[in-house]
């Protein structure tokens, strides 16, 4: 039988994790994480969690020793955010480099000087290179059922690679929302125990992380990629799989909202991906043909999907986060993904940065300046009369 | 030597196998000389020689495999008769 829960994210993601049922969690406390870890803990108290549960003295040690178990052939699960996930940033290359199927919650939260816990994407954008697959989730039900996909994906001998489910700081971390929470035995069926493609073994010895020569190493990183791609294709089935046997989908890559007809898109990630359906809603009662695509998947980045996409549609998209010297990371990537492909016309915004509120009435605002004709190509939202 | 089964993932996993960075005695800058008449036979440099390179023999007796000792001299510091002392490369009697 399921049961609803109305927890915050943090709580959801901690019960997720415990019925995935990882053999071992490594984890060191961080705001707005901390509840997570608690909540794990929790359950090893009440007896619920059986695994074995590491308390470290950092986040670069959380993610070795989930490393050391990965490599021993475990099940492993961590959590963290913001400046924790940085002092991993070493380790996280090393996990996907190794292709250890490791499943890690990170709260999207500011990166400091500037002390502040509120949410912010930066965190999780400067990961973007460690060979993670990144998950951008928009409310406590796709934290749930993103993470057990995530161990179903990550364990497939032919993807093989870390998963990284990035929630926003506080507006889903600390927030209560109802969660629909499987029997624990359906999720069994759906994520069976865990059965390691490669591991270290003392009956069949072998060493990791050796000395490699010039001649082996590009192999790896050209497995690294193959596995993303290979990815790119499974989400949307295990997604799918998913809603054949719990009735529920966010959608695969993208998940789509009013685009069959949209003369615009908007792009948009995470809570701010959430809030936006209902700017759509208002904008559609003013007669504007407008869609919204929201990226649930970073890494595999959807190239196919966004060209699409730019295709049928202008393009409008939000960014919480920016590439310094650059551009918002999101923005850059879509528009690298149509290179060639499309002249569609596409506007990106810079909007929510240190947590600040993004509501629905700012992203119609925000839709309104790219219809218009008048925005310039990148524009920081609120900031307008400055250069 | 038993050989290891092939994991189906690309990754840097090693398979043990004699030899398989090449001859890396090559390295060695002191070489550690064997008095045989002091040895007690207490296996301690066979145990701790971190290459393998101490041959253990049927009657306790060792022998150093020069093509792999990389001269760290573990198998020296460990020896509790001084029946192994280092000697730098190329200053041999």
């Amino acid at each position: 039988m399921s049961e609803i829960m109305i927890d915050t994210g943090n709580y959801i993601a901690a019960k997720a994790a415990i019925m995935a049922k990882p053999d071992v969690v490594a984890a060191y406390p961080i705001t707005p994480q901390t509840t997570l870890v608690e909540g794990i803990a929790n359950y090893v108290a009440t007896g619920e969690f059986k695994g074995e549960y590491i308390c470290v003295e950092s986040e670069h040690s959380a993610m070795s020793a989930c490393i050391g178990a990965s490599e021993a052939g475990s099940r492993t699960f961590t959590a963290t955010s913001a400046h924790g996930l940085l002092l991993m940033h070493e380790m996280l290359h090393w996990a996907a480099l190794a292709r250890l199927p490791i499943v890690m919650c990170n709260i999207n939260r500011v990166i400091g000087p500037g002390w502040n816990i509120w949410t912010d994407e930066n965190d999780a954008i400067s990961q973007r290179d460690t060979g993670w697959i990144q998950f951008f989730a928009s409310s406590n039900q796709e934290i749930y059922d993103t993470l057990i996909q995530a161990f179903k994906l990550a364990e497939q001998s032919k993807v093989l690679l870390p998963v990284m489910i990035s929630h926003n700081a506080f507006i889903l971390s600390h927030t209560s929302m109802p969660a629909e929470i499987p029997a624990q035995e359906k999720i069994d069926d759906f994520l069976p125990s865990y059965k390691p493609t490669w591991k270290l073994d003392v009956d069949n010895p072998t060493t990791q992380g050796n000395i490699i020569g010039t001649e082996h190493y590009e192999h790896i990183r050209k497995a690294m990629q193959n596995a993303q791609m290979h990815a790119k294709k499974l989400i949307p089935s295990i997604a799918k799989e998913w809603e054949k046997q719990f009735g529920r989908t966010h959608g695969g890559l993208f998940e789509y909202y009013q685009c069959e007809d949209a003369e615009y898109i908007l792009i948009s990630m995470g809570a701010i991906g959430a809030e936006s359906k209902e700017a759509i809603n208002l904008l559609r009662k003013e007669g504007i043909k407008i869609g919204l695509a929201r990226l649930r998947v970073l890494r595999p980045f959807p190239t196919e999907e966004v060209i699409k996409l730019s295709k049928q549609a202008e393009l409008i998209v939000i960014d919480r986060n920016i590439s310094i010297g650059c551009e918002g990371a999101v923005f850059n990537e879509i528009k690298a993904a149509v290179y060639g492909k499309t002249d569609g016309k596409i506007t990106g915004f810079i909007a929510g940065l240190g947590g600040k509120d993004v509501t629905y009435s700012d992203i119609q605002k925000i839709c309104k300046k790219a219809i218009s004709g008048k925005a310039k190509q990148q524009i920081w939202y609120g900031f307008e009369e400055e250069v | 030597m038993k050989k290891s089964k092939k994991y189906d993932v690309v990754a840097s996993i090693s398979y043990p196998k004699e030899g398989a960075m090449g001859k890396t005695g090559s390295w060695r800058v002191f070489c550690p000389e064997l008095d045989k008449e002091k040895c007690v036979k207490c296996l301690r440099c066979w145990i701790f020689c971190p290459e393998g390179a101490v041959k253990r023999k049927k009657d306790n007796t060792v022998e150093i495999n020069f093509d792999y000792c990389k001269g760290c001299g573990v198998c020296a510091n460990q020896c509790p008769t001084k029946a192994i002392i280092m000697k730098r490369e190329g200053k041999k009697k």
